[in-house]
């Protein structure tokens, strides 16, 4: 790590190559979730829309979109977490205008959801947690809530296939 | 998820109402899903391959998730199928074990079946497939709530 480098220069760095693994899915662009980073923290945020719904006398969001929502932020975390000391010394760039440089995302083997609470129709966040990451599997925990981050609207586990890059 | 038949409603006119009303639903109607079939504890569900829905641009096959709302909605169809007419359901677990990546450009068709129902929990599992029917691209397991 070099201290002295500029700030100015380590956020741009980061938020590329933040702005690199999210642009390698057109269905997350199509569900507009967004990643908001914090050092090297992650919160993934839904802003709700009407094509989320799933029960409309509720109304409610619908239980696939929050399955996607969950293993979207699943995926991102665990890439942003394996790519993380490449990107810090140098070692990859990856950048949205250069195809090649974008990392091949980890695979789902499996995927199971609880769903705790109905989704409201407003804005949902989720933090994901790598439990484990060896050199081919890793399992990944995550959460999701929406205005209260004590009461969770559904959590998942996962497990991913590592891509050999 | 549902609202409740009305006693005196034939089984035609129920299988007809629970079907306009999955594919009204916004997420459904954005995903373009179509019912095939419904009734007697399972479902059938499908929909067609979209660029926006894909996973990877490198490949064209169409992300995890979506493959998950097709299975979910599959599955709260068949619950709602049963012969004991519950009033609603809804999602309580869910697990999709990933098989193989789906045929680019193929519709996808998610068959469900609820294979065991209490007083208050439903089971049921569900295949997701393409072109290629004898090879599942996902399966899945849930549980899921029964509103009599």
């Amino acid at each position: 790590m070099n201290r002295n480098e500029p700030l100015d220069q380590i956020k741009q760095r980061r938020d590329s190559a933040l702005k690199a693994l999210m642009a390698a899915v057109p269905y997350m662009n199509w569900l507009n979730i967004q990643f908001d980073r914090r050092g090297d923290e992650l919160t993934a945020v839904l802003p709700f829309d009407r094509k989320l719904i799933g029960n409309q006398m509720l109304p409610a969001i619908h239980g696939g979109v929050t399955a996607a929502f969950l293993e979207m932020t699943a995926i991102i975390e665990l890439s942003w977490t394996a790519l993380w000391e490449d990107l810090e010394s140098g070692r990859i760039a990856p950048d949205v205008a250069v195809p090649d440089s974008l990392p091949r995302l980890p695979k789902t083997i499996d995927f199971t959801v609880d769903y705790l609470r109905s989704g409201l129709p407003r804005d949902a966040y989720a933090r994901a947690r790598v439990v484990r990451s060896g050199r081919r599997y890793a399992s990944v925990h995550v959460e999701a809530w929406q205005d209260n981050r004590t009461k969770l609207m559904a959590q998942a586990t996962g497990h991913f296939l590592m891509r050999q890059n | 998820m549902m609202d409740r038949k009305p006693d005196d409603m034939s089984d035609d006119d129920f299988v007809r109402l629970a079907q306009q009303f999955i594919e009204a639903m916004p997420h459904a109607l954005a995903l373009q899903m179509k019912v095939e079939s419904l009734g007697d504890g399972r479902s059938v569900i499908s929909m067609p391959w979209a660029e926006h829905l894909v996973g990877d641009p490198r490949t064209g096959v169409i992300h995890g998730g979506v493959v998950s709302a097709l299975m979910d909605t599959s599955c709260g169809a068949a619950v709602m199928a049963h012969g004991i007419r519950p009033r609603s359901t809804a999602t309580i677990d869910l697990r999709i074990d990933y098989m193989r990546a789906a045929t680019p450009r193929q519709r996808i068709t998610a068959r469900a079946e609820c294979y065991h129902m209490t007083r208050s929990v439903a089971f049921v599992r569900a295949v997701a497939l393409d072109e290629d029917s004898d090879n599942p691209v996902a399966s899945a397991t849930g549980a899921f709530t029964v509103e009599r």
